[in-house]
């Protein structure tokens, strides 16, 4: 036996910064692995972390969370051959890589292109200025890496933190991918992924009244459902789509906030 | 000897590193609120409450180089019966003049109620030795003029010497004490924000005076309504806090009755009725007066009014 | 001194002081505005009979008098006047030169200054709001509003780099009765400018000024079915969320039928923008100009009776100037005028409807029962109407609820803080986030508050102000979508690549 036998990895959630196993112990077998199945509370603990995470992730300067982004971005290119292997192949990596360093150039221009100086008919300095909405969950899209990268990449990079759900058929790779997050400086909790059964996570993200948002671009079938529990509090309905890279993608998880001042002696 | 007034809650302190952070005016917020009450659609019997009143509140004043005892002779009969073919109008509330011309006012007006207001301290600029507007004043108040109009030292405020300033009224109104009211007149016109007019407001209260006035009426821009409201509310606040009435008197620029009404709305809802009331308010004006008598008999004729049928002076 | 000093002989005034200044009644005329005994639906360019059968009374909430009769919208009208609006937008309207969209914006616009007295005294007798309001605020912005969009029609592929915009469809329009044609104006001149088409559903309690804004239209002479008056209570606004032939959404009101009209979207694709209920704080620290923030208090809380979703309806009061903030406001409030909305001098008019007036009697009552205390001017009141007396409620904990739902009244609840973390903390405690206001000196705190606070709009050193070029809209429960600014025309435009 001169074949040396490889460790093998276990996949577990990348929740607030950790890779905790789910809190029920169960997995269920995706892409030949044991992958973690996630259940209501560890969606619930999720939540309560991205929600804590935000303050800090918003109060960063724009520049940093840019940064932030861009070191994403080393951090796959250095695995790049780990995350091909468990999405579409290279292309898909490298197309993933290329949109994480687009997004990561839009940090400290947001506000200029979507913000606003506004000359109202009085005394008054008046401007618009965006926001992040705050926790956004996603349902993340097909291919696995490429379409979670497109819908994560314009929610954090305007400031907010998110909840993910991973393909259901295609975990491994978001879970990879975390593992690329948690060493990129992306302080803890900023960015939250579960894997699991899309149809026991989805209504329960959707229905959580600290979720402030809902990306439901990897929605299959069920999102008029969704879309109705998310009405509870005003959720901000997205349908994103994977192959998306737009400041309105971006913009779509973005609140605008309108201050006025008096200009007076 | 004067007793020293009772001063706002704070000036125990000194005065002069504090001033510049006392209290604080929003000026847009200020103009609108001064802008909104002179929406007020004063009509009928409550405007001829209102002219009335602005009679009774006149300070009539002539303030010019070529005044002669003539003249001040003439505005003095003016003011104490301003329409003789109406016996229901009063007299104004006084006659204001430059030092010389107090005897001849005095003369005019004595055993009626019309006082005489003289100002000094080297109005309008204030530019003057303190000796100088000292011994104006004490001139004045021994002619038996009733009521001091004083200029503060513009340039000490603006220079940030308001002790200097403080001083100055102390001094005038231990002159004035026992014998005649102190109006102390802030200039606001070049004072530049209504944060300063406050400061002055405050600084002059401090110092003793009777009443804050606004303007000399020597510059274009004398009393408006933000600047007048401005100064209400440093006076409402010294009330509240320490029950010490202080009068206004707005001066400069009023001219016409709709002007003075204006004026008389925002105390109305600033102070109250306590101020509608020459102890409280004045008017200072030089032909405001025929305005308002002219629109008092339209309210009574109902006719539009032509001003030869009032007379100049 | 000198010897011959006399004292001053002090001598009574002519006349003894006054005991009161009673302004004499300065009341707006109310015959320059003619009412019809009945209304139609306006639909397709004319007024219809509608189908319904079905009509109601609107009434002058300040003299609880008929004014008319309007159309209560059934099914069948809501969908002649969706068709309506399908067939101009196909027809016409779409593709017609946007420049040309913009010039009959420009006539709506000048057509509403021309004839904004008419329109004051129509807002005022049907809504109960003030006419020193309608006449200086709800017109003139409305006016505004038209003029600013009009100005948008042909520009806007300039308002979104990089993409075609063009008209989403149908627009179907829900306003609320407290600001009736300044919502009219808020919905209708950015959707005509996107090319777009329109039914708009005034509300049940004020749909006059929709009405005559109709003749307005017919004024500017605006293509048939380009915009469309349907009235009607909440039924008629279910039939047209409902409705398959409307392409978008746009409410305003309440947080509860917010989320309704999201649930019944839900899965349908439709588009839809929201604005709903707030409770803002307006946060007053101790280095602020008082006297003017006194004046942002009360306009915060008292314009329009309170009925105003950004109300500023929790006051936050730094502890330190706790008491000379409440005296100051309590002075303040002796002297405002309530009474007839058509008098100039009125300062707060009538309650808009016995059913409003019955909600904010009860959350009154339960500020009461929880134990805040309260405080109402000395006020006379008429006899006849729906009014409600400015009150202000101090005492209040953060979970009474006076504190946590919207009264869309005339009523003021006090809170303390004592420091900036605090402030915020407790300002941003509540699902809602439309609002907020500021007072301060000190320009750091401004801009440190005004980051911190989750609401749409920020009011600092000021409060209530609006403007057309001034995006407005809520943050978390109270909505989404922004209305005013180049980003209010975003809900009316899909965005192709370019």
């Amino acid at each position: 036996m001169s074949e040396r036998l490889p460790v093998q990895k276990t996949y577990k959630l990348y929740i607030g910064g950790a890779f905790p196993r789910s809190e029920s112990g169960r997995t269920y077998v995706a892409e030949g692995a044991n992958a973690a199945r996630a259940s209501r509370k560890d969606l619930r603990d999720a939540v309560r972390i991205a929600r804590q995470a935000g303050g800090a992730w918003w109060g960063m300067t724009a520049y940093n969370r840019g940064q932030v982004l861009y070191r994403i971005a080393e951090m796959m290119e250095k695995r790049q051959s780990e995350l091909a292997a468990l999405c579409t192949g290279p292309d898909e990596v490298a197309a993933a890589i290329d949109r994480v360093v687009w997004y990561a150039g839009w940090a400290d221009k947001l506000a200029q292109v979507i913000g606003s100086a506004n000359p109202v008919a009085g005394p008054y300095f008046n401007f618009t200025v965006p926001e992040p909405t705050g926790v956004i969950g996603i349902l993340a899209p097909e291919p696995p890496l490429l379409g979670l990268v497109s819908r994560l990449s314009p929610v954090i990079v305007g400031g907010n933190t998110a909840v993910v759900i991973a393909s259901e058929a295609h975990p491994l790779v978001a879970i990879e991918l975390a593992e690329c997050l948690a060493t990129a400086d992306v302080p803890p909790g900023v960015v939250n992924i579960l894997t699991g059964l899309r149809g026991e996570l989805s209504p329960v993200l959707a229905s959580h009244m600290d979720v402030s948002a809902l990306d439901l671009a990897g929605a299959d079938g069920d999102s008029a459902e969704l879309e109705k529990l998310g009405a509870e509090n005003v959720k901000r309905i997205v349908h994103g789509r994977a192959d998306a890279q737009s400041p309105y993608d971006i913009a779509a998880f973005l609140e605008l906030k309108t201050v006025w001042h008096p200009t007076g002696m | 000897m004067a007793t020293t007034p009772v001063l706002p809650g704070g000036f125990e302190l000194p005065l002069e590193p504090r001033l510049p952070r006392l209290g604080s005016v929003d000026a847009v917020a200020l103009e609108e609120r001064a802008a909104a009450l002179a929406t007020r659609s004063i009509k009928r019997e409550a405007k001829v409450f209102a002219l009335d009143l602005a009679i009774r509140m006149m300070d009539l004043t002539t303030l010019e180089g070529a005044d002669t005892p003539g003249k001040v002779a003439a505005l003095s009969s003016k003011g104490i019966r301003p329409d003789p073919s109406d016996p229901n109008i009063p007299s104004v509330a006084a006659i204001c003049v430059y030092p010389n011309l107090v005897p001849y006012a005095l003369e005019r007006t004595r055993g009626t109620s019309v006082k005489v207001a003289a100002v000094a301290t080297a109005f309008p600029s204030g530019q003057s030795p303190i000796d100088v507007k000292l011994a104006e004043v004490r001139d004045v108040v021994d002619a038996g003029a009733h009521e001091v109009d004083m200029v503060i030292d513009r340039g000490a405020f603006l220079s940030g010497r308001y002790a200097q300033v403080y001083d100055e009224i102390v001094r005038v109104k231990e002159i004035c004490a026992g014998h005649a009211h102190l109006k102390v007149i802030l200039e606001t016109g070049e004072l530049g924000t209504y944060d300063n007019v406050r400061r002055a407001s405050l600084l002059a209260i401090a110092g003793g005076a009777d009443f804050i006035k606004t303007s000399t009426g020597k510059l274009p821009t004398s009393a408006t309504l933000p600047v007048a409201l401005c100064m209400l509310e440093v006076i409402r606040d010294v009330h509240e806090e320490t029950g010490r009435v202080v009068g206004m008197k707005v001066a400069g620029g009023i001219r016409q009755s709709k002007q003075a009404v204006q004026f008389l709305v925002q105390v109305h809802e600033t102070l109250g009725l306590a101020w509608l009331t020459p102890d409280r308010y004045r008017i200072g004006a030089s032909t405001l007066l025929n305005d308002v008598l002219m629109q008092i008999r339209k309210e009574r004729t109902g006719r539009y009014q032509n001003p030869d049928y009032f007379t100049v002076d | 001194m000198t010897k011959d000093k006399r004292e001053i002989a002090r001598r009574p005034d002519k006349a003894p002081m006054a005991t009161a200044w009673d302004y004499a009644p300065a009341p707006e005329a109310r015959d320059i505005v003619k009412v019809e005994e009945r209304y139609g639906l306006f639909i397709g360019g004319t007024f219809v009979e509608p189908a319904s059968g079905e009509r109601y009374t609107t009434i002058d909430p300040a003299r609880e008098e008929p004014l008319a009769e309007v159309a209560q919208a059934g099914k069948a009208d809501v969908d002649r006047a969706v068709r309506a609006a399908r067939d101009a937008f196909a027809n016409g309207w779409s593709n017609l030169r946007p420049s040309e969209r913009a010039k009959y914006l420009f006539r709506i616009a000048r057509l509403l200054q021309e004839r904004s007295r008419e329109f004051a005294v129509l807002e005022s007798l049907n809504g109960g709001k003030p006419i020193r309001e309608s006449r200086d605020v709800d017109i003139p912005l409305a006016a505004a509003h038209f003029f600013y969009y009009a100005g948008w029609a042909d520009k806007l592929e300039y308002a979104f780099p990089n993409r075609k915009p063009r008209p989403v469809g149908v627009a179907g329009q829900i306003i609320p009765w407290n600001f009736p044609l300044l919502m009219l104006a808020w919905k209708i001149a950015p959707a005509l400018a996107a090319g777009n088409t329109v039914v708009l559903k005034p509300a049940e309690t004020t749909p006059l000024s929709a009405l005559l804004f109709c003749d307005v239209l017919r004024q500017a002479e605006l293509p048939p079915g380009v915009v469309n008056i349907v009235t009607g209570d909440g039924r008629t606004g279910a039939e047209l969320v409902s409705h398959q032939g409307v392409d978008k959404i746009a409410f305003t009101g309440s947080t509860e039928v917010g989320k309704a009209i999201q649930r019944t979207l839900a899965g349908t694709g439709k588009r839809l923008t929201l604005e709903l209920g707030g409770k803002a704080a307006n946060i007053i620290f101790d280095d602020a100009p008082l006297d003017q923030a006194v004046e942002g208090i009360v306009n915060g809380i008292y314009f329009n009776q309170g009925h105003v979703c950004c109300a500023g309806s929790r006051l936050l009061v730094q502890e330190s100037i706790y008491e000379t903030v409440i005296a100051k406001l309590k002075r303040r409030m002796a002297t405002l005028r309530v009474g007839d909305p058509l008098d100039k001098n009125t300062d707060v008019g009538a309650i808009n409807s016995k059913q409003q007036l019955e909600k904010i009697s009860a959350l009154v009552q339960s500020g009461i029962d929880e134990g805040a205390q309260i405080y109402q001017p000395p006020c006379k009141l008429p006899e006849r109407g729906y009014w409600f007396v400015p009150t202000v409620f101090t005492n209040v904990a953060q979970s009474y609820r006076i504190a946590q739902e919207e009264i869309f009244g005339p009523v003021l609840s006090v809170l303390t803080f004592r420091t900036p973390d605090e402030a915020i903390e407790k300002a941003n405690n509540t699902p809602y986030g439309l609002s907020a206001g500021v007072w301060t000196e000190k320009g750091s705190r401004i801009l440190a508050m005004a980051k911190g606070l989750r609401a749409g709009v920020v009011w600092a050193n000021t409060y209530n102000r609006f403007d057309p070029a001034s995006p407005f809209g809520g943050y978390k429960e109270s909505g989404f979508g922004r209305e005013g600014g180049r980003h209010g025309l975003e809900p009316y435009v899909v965005l192709e690549d370019a």
